[in-house]
């Protein structure tokens, strides 16, 4: 299947959209990885699926809000501790804005 | 090894206090990790510690009764706990320590449970053989050279060595039921939504449930009692009425009409499954049973299905690992963006299974490939269940029966590529695309012997019934479970009854 051929430049682009750094020598390896699931789960194009209703989820629970009660949250303590850095009240992280940014 | 019922019975009689016998689970824990690696992290003095409670609480006589106490659990390592580390069988979350446990970890304890252990996984349960942690690879306790199953392979091993009457697995695409297969002990996955998924980490929202794995499918019933029902911090756990899956558990299902899915007698099964599987059919027909041939046409495409749709959400849902909040962060130089730190951290901490489904996931969600791939699978998916829909409600069955997975435990490093380790679960998946309870009970062995040099592997069979069917799923998984009468303890595990 034709769509199933992944090119470099389709993993290089998957994996900028998924934020993880790959290596040339990885590229390589998942070029063959993906085409062979893709070309796999492309058997689900020969079924004839016209008129059927996808379904995501498949509880018919249409789902219920919380009730809107100010209760106990996380304690800041056990928060700082587990992120990596910390600064005062806030997540201290690499800059934000500007050239590189997101 | 005395069940866990039998366990909180003699606890809750001050026969035995419950330290000694955390004592005990925990050295017996200790020997198994070293031959199987079923753990990642023992929870060694705090499991004192919870005993110790245990023991104030039945002295209390204005105490209520504990259903489970003093029994020794382990809960997969994908389950936050308040304490120890939960790392998800990952280098992202090696040091990774739960600020919160999960509502069935909670639930558990409450019933006078104690936690031994944090067990083994698939990275971020995406596997069927628990090859694939970043702290290595658990070993099936009835032959140490073969995989346990997975993703919950480490729960399953150590139900299998006989350390711990019960565990906690996570079911996405079969990680309780074919792990419960291929190491001879009870597996369920429950209804989607009949557990709350509060503190499970999420790997595929839409199919992921908590589940009780067993020495016994008494002991996974009384365990599915305290873990199950509506939980305000899961807004997909169901308001159900309350129901017990134990009052009628050695009651036997009269009139009961089984379906044997024609594509769960695959020529593809190793004869070991096959032959558990037509022994199982005539066990059931010699109880009264009616058997009937159903079909599950879209058995075969399960599979494709499901790693469209399980990646999908899995690349989401793994979205949240960035370095920043939680977990692995990388070092970057100080002119580097954030972005790189996204890309470097989740490059460092990611293995190599786990990146190749969020990519494969994010593939089939970008623009130009969503519809053809992703609705795609989403429109199979409503086919999947209108297979099961017709094949329990419309031949008027009560559970269909098949096999749980098509081989025994395999060698560990003998299934390298990915395409071929997923077909493990290809009698598994379908169950988590259609929400439906189902479990695993052992139902046969391979050959094996020591003239041939190998051991006598287990197999199981797999019972599947309509949503919220459970507490009958369990009578009618109960009667095979009589009269099979196997043993579900590892015999070269096994240690002396106390």
């Amino acid at each position: 299947m034709n769509e199933a051929r992944i090119t470099p430049d389709d993993v290089r682009h998957v994996a900028s959209l998924a934020r993880i750094a790959v290596t040339d020598q990885e590229v390589a390896g998942l070029i063959g990885d993906l085409s062979r699931v893709l070309a796999y789960v492309g058997q689900l194009r020969e079924l004839d699926l016209s008129g059927v209703e996808p379904l995501a989820r498949v509880s018919d629970d249409p789902g219920r809000l919380g009730d809107d009660v100010p209760g106990p949250t996380l304690d800041i303590e056990a928060l700082r501790a587990m992120a990596p850095a910390w600064d005062d009240r806030y997540v201290r992280v690499p800059k934000v804005l500007g050239e590189g940014g997101a | 090894m005395a069940s866990a019922i039998e366990m909180a019975g003699e606890v809750r009689a001050h026969r035995g206090g419950a330290v000694d016998r955390i004592t005990a689970a925990l050295a017996a824990a200790r020997v198994t990790n070293r031959l199987c690696g079923a753990y990642i992290e023992l929870l060694e003095e705090d499991a004192v510690e919870q005993a110790r409670r245990v023991d104030r609480i039945v002295r209390d006589p204005a105490a209520p009764d504990l259903p489970l106490a003093g029994v020794p659990v382990g809960i997969k390592d994908n389950i936050c706990l308040d304490r120890g580390r939960t790392t998800c069988g990952s280098r992202m979350l090696e040091n990774y320590r739960s600020a919160f446990s999960a509502t069935v970890a909670r639930r558990l304890m409450e019933a006078g449970a104690v936690v031994i252990g944090k067990t083994n996984l698939d990275e971020f349960a995406m596997g069927s053989s628990t090859e694939h942690s970043a702290f290595g690879p658990t070993r099936n306790p009835w032959d140490p050279s073969r995989v346990p199953g997975g993703s919950s392979g480490g729960s399953a091993a150590a139900v299998a060595a006989g350390d711990i009457p019960v565990a906690l697995g996570s079911d996405t695409g079969g990680s309780i039921r074919q792990p419960a297969s291929l190491c001879g002990v009870v597996g369920v996955k429950p209804t989607y939504g009949r557990v709350s998924r509060y503190g499970l980490v999420a790997y595929a929202s839409s199919l992921d449930q908590v589940g009780p794995m067993a020495g016994c499918v008494a002991d996974a019933a009384l365990v599915l009692d305290v873990i199950s029902g509506e939980d305000g911090l899961d807004s997909t756990s169901a308001s159900r009425p309350g129901e017990s899956f134990t009052a009628d558990l050695e009651r036997p299902v009269d009139g009961l009409v089984i379906g044997v899915p024609r594509e769960g007698r695959s020529l593809s099964n190793h004869p070991a499954v096959a032959s558990a599987l037509e022994r199982a059919v005539e066990v059931y027909r010699s109880l009264g049973a009616t058997i009937v041939e159903v079909g599950l046409p879209m058995t075969d495409h399960g599979i494709a299905a499901y790693y469209v749709v399980a990646c999908a959400e899995a690349s989401s849902n793994l979205a949240r690992f960035d370095g920043v909040r939680y977990g692995r962060r990388a070092e970057v130089d100080p002119g580097n963006s954030i972005v790189d730190l996204y890309r470097r951290s989740r490059s460092e901490g990611f293995g190599a299974e786990v990146k190749r489904r969020i990519l494969l996931g994010t593939h089939v969600l970008s623009s130009g490939y969503y519809d053809a791939y992703y609705l795609t699978a989403l429109r199979a998916r409503r086919r999947i269940k209108e297979d099961f829909d017709r094949a329990l409600g419309g031949s008027g069955c009560h559970v269909l029966l098949m096999p749980a997975a098509p081989g025994p435990a395999f060698v560990i490093g003998e299934k390298t590529d990915p395409l071929a380790l997923y077909m493990e679960d290809v009698y598994t998946v379908g169950v988590n695309l259609a929400g439906l309870p189902a479990v695993t009970i052992p139902a046969g062995f391979t050959q094996g012997g020591t003239e041939r040099g190998t051991a006598r592997l287990p197999v199981g069979v797999q019972l599947i019934g309509p949503a919220w069917s459970e507490a009958r799923l369990l009578r009618v998984a109960r009667m095979l479970e009589r009269e099979l009468n196997l043993p579900t303890v590892a015999p070269a595990m096994a240690s002396p009854t106390p």
